[in-house]
């Protein structure tokens, strides 16, 4: 019932030279996001209004501009891996596959850099309140 | 696929008989690839406006309100399957790290906890929305009154 060789399963990476890497990746995010989605909502619900001012205010806290920004890597890496296992498991065409993919990395490293740079921005620039 | 191979294929999805355990986990995928797009690109969005000066929030705003300051339908819409999506994706995920711990896989435990996953998913997003959008669902429900 052995695969491989006795190196080979004590290095434990598998044929995609990866192990449970993506796995415990996609769990560590998920925990993180369970911590900072819930942060993110229960904070935006208690604003006490949506007025730009107010909104830039509370993101120029510097706890919050740090908590905004692992929000936003976390979440975005979470759903790149996630994507990643649904489209290698719908998609079987191979050029698709390849072609999804990368615009899957494209859209979640770009979608983080724009909210990256967008908070900090708003950090830096000062809060008007 | 391109080729038909020879062995035996494992049995497909139309032979199974639905159950729970089967609708939690096409609902992760689904709530997972839609907040996925439509959460994270609101997201990007709405920061995107903050970072861009009052014009560009105030017109993210307006896609979202009505002149008032309430929310819009595209809004309370927004709203409601966010959450809905947002809770199932939660309480899925939170199951699915159960299962990793190796508990949750009698039949009868499973079947429960993939149903608690659904309803409570549904319940909280309406307990939510309805927290949220009490204001503009009773102008419309009392509009004429």
């Amino acid at each position: 019932m052995r695969a491989g060789t006795e190196l080979g399963r004590v290095r434990g990476l598998g044929s995609a030279r990866a192990g449970t890497h993506h796995w415990w990746l996609q769990r560590l995010t998920a925990a993180g996001n369970v911590l900072l989605v819930v942060w993110f909502v229960a904070s935006l619900l208690r604003l006490p209004s949506y007025d730009y001012e107010v909104v830039t205010g509370w993101l120029s806290s510097p706890l919050v501009a740090v908590a905004m920004l692992l929000l936003t890597v976390n979440v975005f890496w979470h759903l790149r891996l996630g994507l990643q296992i649904v489209i290698e498991d719908y998609v079987h065409n191979e050029a698709s596959k390849i072609g999804l993919l990368v615009l899957l990395n494209f859209y979640a490293i770009g979608g983080a850099a724009i909210a990256v740079f967008s908070i900090l921005k708003i950090a830096f620039s000062g809060a008007a309140s | 696929m391109a080729h038909k191979p020879d062995r035996p294929l494992s049995p497909h999805l139309q032979v199974w008989k639905w159950g729970p355990h089967m609708l939690v986990s096409i609902l992760h995928r689904m709530t997972g690839v839609g907040m996925a797009i439509v959460a994270a690109g609101l997201f990007v969005w709405w920061l995107l406006a903050l970072a861009s000066g009052p014009e560009a929030y105030e017109a993210f705003r307006d896609l979202l309100t009505v002149e008032s300051g309430a929310v819009n339908i595209v809004g309370a819409v927004l709203i409601a399957g966010l959450a809905w999506a947002f809770f199932t994706h939660f309480f899925n995920g939170i199951r699915h790290l159960v299962l990793d711990t190796g508990a949750g896989y009698e039949l009868k435990i499973n079947k429960g906890f993939a149903l608690v996953v659904v309803i409570g998913a549904i319940v909280a997003a309406l307990a939510l929305s309805l927290w949220l959008l009490w204001e503009p669902i009773m102008g419309l429900v009392g509009g004429a009154g």
